[in-house]
């Protein structure tokens, strides 16, 4: 558990399309490495070294300093066994837990429900971005999801109705329209869930924009801006416990460098950025942020990028957190990959069960399905 | 004159069929006959297209447009405006099957020509559509068969042409995905143009048969050395595609299915109607326009009201056409580009290959609050000409106590089949109200502010989520 009374705070940044392992975490100093990457490899002068083996990509300079500063624990070889290479199942793997039926129910969801039970703030879990990603799903569980944190609210631009009183009797109205009915299945019985929630969590979310000021100034771009819409909603004290947001398009099977060098340029500096928000309002030492993604890439580069492969890495960063390495760094040499990937040596599962565990003081075996090794960060 | 349950049929099928009709059409329609619209739907040639000297004269950028939102703008236009509904629908389905994404390929103008070519393909036999499909320049670039090269294959288009494209999940092995992305070897784009100084030129499709891997392959049993119209030719007869195929037309003009990746784990919920689509797969070869034509004849579609949840194109584009304020080219068509893209279906840029989820998994916190939004906001403006059609027709019915009113109201803008609980509030607004009254004009101004929000809340009510 956290040092501090406050309540625990979780961020889940995922990076959707399968980051490149191999290119964020660079065994720079592995002949197996510079020659299965002919093309995608980077040149050992350009890395940001780490220790003899293993470097930082060279647009993660924020990263490494966060790293330096014993914030940031890196957790090699995470993944799953049979890891499918599709990413719409292996995504759906990380999200619900499920990796031999296809699940319906999300992991965060779940530790949400588990986090504040009766379900009385609608505001415990915001997601930021377009739609809700299934790692939040489940009916029951209300979820605020945001795509512009500016403009969040309900029935707000009906003409004629212009007086308080008549947009009370409106929302009233509203309410009742989406009170619990009897019978009418189940998409209705979500879709009422869903509205009363949101007419919930639209009155309270409202003040977060109006009570922030920072100095911080985040870069011009999508991960930045929703990094920012957290911290400006958790600095809002509004009881949110944890957030989502996700980067894209990590998907690199072609024209690998310049967009890998986009993505890590990009995300290194809205973390670095997101946390010294949180500093400069003393309001960082309760939350830790956990970066995943689905699966590492192949070994061996196809011409200008790489392939699906499995295997990858996941960090955890905060102040709370014991920084350094965790676990091994799979092995390059032929004769230990699998069907030409990385192969992974410690289970997803592992990773979430230590975040629930250590850091939200929550059983992990019915969240994640099971008893996984956990490894010590906090 | 057609009776209530015609034209509440035919006001289900123009929903699926196409993006909603306003009443005087749905009577019109109904008069003729529900067979006979079906059959003008299949046959889009019949009507003219979308008049482009007139929309490119009016709104210049549009032609070829650069980026979001003018290109998705450009083609919500057509969604609102077009004459040929079914044609445009199946754009918008095979978009959300084929599912190419801006926010790779970068080249907004060659998705569009992507559409286009949907639009051409859509009647025809999923075969062509296929091979049209695998020779796009926007798919080849954006699942990297520019790539893909003999000796040194990428299995990216190979793979997905099988999992998501054709038979799903389960009926096919990882040898059967590299035999097929070696059959695609030589597939490729012409070298491109420079934009510069002449701006951009269009991508296309060019076979190099010296980097085709011409070798013997073995793909699903059969064995030869396979070019990439082959591996189509083998994957069209499969039963598992014909399954696949149904199943996705069921689910986006019948009724909401679970989600696609547990396809191959859940069965259909209506098996029989997958089977009478698999039945006119097979005796058509596989005809697109055979298969849809079962499909709107069929009872398990007639009967299926109001069970599939309105994606945002469909929600965004049926309520402005009830509205009725964005006919022809006129500035505003970007907000509604934007608006499917805040309500979770950024146009033209589905996530990733694998599409959007839908159905109920299309509303989140985010997305209700955006559709509620939208929808009260134009349904309650009584200044726009559909509102005021409703108004008028209201009025002309001599509706006056709270029950025709709400009635009246729900039957205008659908007809629509709402639960009761529902419309037991709405009722309670309408007597709260004291009914409409038309005999003065202070009265009768009274009366219209009442309609507008009655249906506002019409619109922001969760029944009206669904088609």
């Amino acid at each position: 558990m956290t040092a501090t009374k406050k309540d625990p705070v979780l961020v889940i940044l995922q990076l959707t399309g399968a980051n490149d392992y191999l290119n964020t975490i660079i065994p720079y100093t592995n002949g197996h490495y510079h020659d299965n990457r002919p093309k995608v490899g980077i040149p050992q002068d350009k890395v940001l070294p780490i220790d003899d083996e293993l470097a930082f990509n060279p647009n993660m300079a924020p990263f490494k300093q966060m790293y330096d500063d014993g914030k940031v624990a890196i957790i090699h070889g995470i993944g799953f066994e049979n890891s499918p290479r599709s990413h719409f199942r292996a995504m759906d793997i990380w999200h619900t837990c499920e990796p031999d039926v296809v699940g319906t129910e999300g992991w965060v969801a779940k530790l949400v429900r588990d986090l504040d039970p009766q379900g009385e703030n609608v505001l415990k879990c915001v997601n930021f971005g377009q739609g809700l990603p299934r790692a939040l799903a489940l009916r029951g569980v209300p979820i605020t999801s945001v795509s512009n944190l500016e403009s969040y609210g309900l029935m707000s631009s009906v003409p004629g109705v212009a007086s308080e009183q008549d947009r009370t009797r409106l929302m009233d109205r509203f309410a009742r329209m989406y009170a619990p009915a009897i019978g009418t299945g189940a998409t209705m019985d979500y879709l009422g869930q869903t509205g009363r929630d949101a007419l919930k969590g639209a009155d309270i979310i409202k003040s977060a924009p109006e009570k922030y000021s920072s100095t911080v100034e985040y870069g011009d771009n999508a991960i930045a801006k929703y990094l920012r819409d957290v911290a400006r909603v958790h600095l809002a004290d509004l009881g949110t416990q944890v957030f989502y947001t996700s980067h894209a398009p990590y998907d690199t099977h072609f024209n690998q460098t310049p967009m890998h060098t986009r993505l890590w340029t990009e995300v290194s500096a809205a973390i670095s950025d997101f946390f010294d928000d949180l500093h400069e309002h003393d309001a960082g030492d309760n939350v830790v942020m956990m970066i995943f993604t689905e699966f590492g890439r192949r070994v061996r580069d196809n011409g200008t990028g790489t392939d699906h492969g499995a295997g990858g890495g996941a960090f955890i960063i905060g102040d709370q957190v014991k920084g350094g390495m965790y676990g091994s760094y799979p092995s390059l040499k032929p004769e230990d990959l699998n069907q030409g990937d990385l192969d992974p040596s410690y289970d997803f599962r592992g990773f979430y069960s230590s975040v629930i565990d250590q850091w939200l003081g929550l059983d992990p075996v019915p969240i994640v399905g099971g008893k996984f090794e956990q490894i010590q960060f906090v | 004159m057609p009776d209530k349950e015609q034209i509440a049929l035919m006001g289900h099928l123009m929903r699926r069929a196409g993006f909603g009709a306003a009443r005087q059409e749905l009577e019109e329609r109904a008069t003729k006959s529900y067979e006979a619209t079906v059959e003008e739907l299949l046959h889009p040639e019949e009507k003219p297209p979308i008049d482009e000297d007139i929309l490119y004269r009016y709104m210049p950028g549009y032609e070829g447009a650069l980026g979001p939102p003018i290109n998705q703008a450009e083609w919500v236009y057509r969604m609102v405006n077009t004459e040929r509904p079914l044609e445009e629908k199946l754009a918008l389905f095979w978009h959300q099957l084929f599912a190419t994404g801006n926010s790779k390929v970068d080249n907004p103008p060659e998705i569009t020509q992507q559409i286009a070519m949907f639009r051409r393909q859509a009647f025809g036999d999923f075969r062509d559509l296929l091979v049209e499909l695998a020779k796009n320049p926007a798919m080849i670039y954006w699942l990297d068969n520019n790539g893909n090269h003999n000796g040194a294959i990428n299995e990216n288009w190979g793979r997905e042409l099988l999992e998501l494209f054709s038979m799903g999940v389960g009926n096919y092995s990882e040898d059967d995905i590299k035999d097929a992305s070696r059959a695609f070897t030589g597939w490729t784009i012409e070298p491109k143009i420079p934009r510069n100084p002449l701006g951009r030129f269009y991508w296309n499709f060019e076979y190099r048969p010296e980097d085709h891997d011409d070798g013997e392959k073995s793909f699903l049993g059969h064995e030869g050395r396979f070019n990439g119209e082959d591996i189509i030719d083998i994957v069209v007869k499969q039963p598992a595609t014909a399954r696949f195929l149904a199943r996705h037309l069921y689910n986006f003009f019948v009724a909401d299915e679970p989600q696609v990746p547990s396809w191959n784990i859940n069965p259909p919920n209506d098996p029989d109607a997958i089977d009478q689509l698999v039945a006119a797969y097979d005796e058509s070869d596989g005809n697109l326009r055979a298969m849809l034509r079962v499909l709107f004849n069929s009872d398990f579609f007639k009967n299926a009201r109001f069970a599939h949840v309105k994606s945002p194109a469909e929600l965004v584009v049926s309520t402005v056409r009830l509205a009725g304020n964005f006919e022809g080219p006129r500035p505003g068509f970007n907000s509604l580009a934007f608006e499917c893209n805040y309500q979770g279906q950024e146009l033209l840029n589905p996530p990733s290959v694998e599409s959007w989820h839908t159905g109920g998994e299309w509303i989140d916190g985010g997305a209700l609050v955006r559709r509620v939004n939208f929808a009260a906001g134009l349904m309650g403006d009584i200044s726009l000409p559909g509102v005021k059609t409703i108004i008028s027709d209201l009025k002309h019915r001599g509706a006056t106590s709270p029950q025709e009113f709400v009635d009246g109201c729900l039957d205008l803008v659908g007809p629509l089949d709402f639960s009761e609980a529902t419309k037991s509030e709405l009722l309670d607004q309408a007597t709260e109200d004291g009914g409409l009254n038309w005999e003065s004009e202070a009265e009768s101004e009274k009366s219209k502010q009442k309609i507008g929000v009655m249906l506002a809340l019409i619109g922001a009510s969760r029944d009206f989520q669904f088609a």
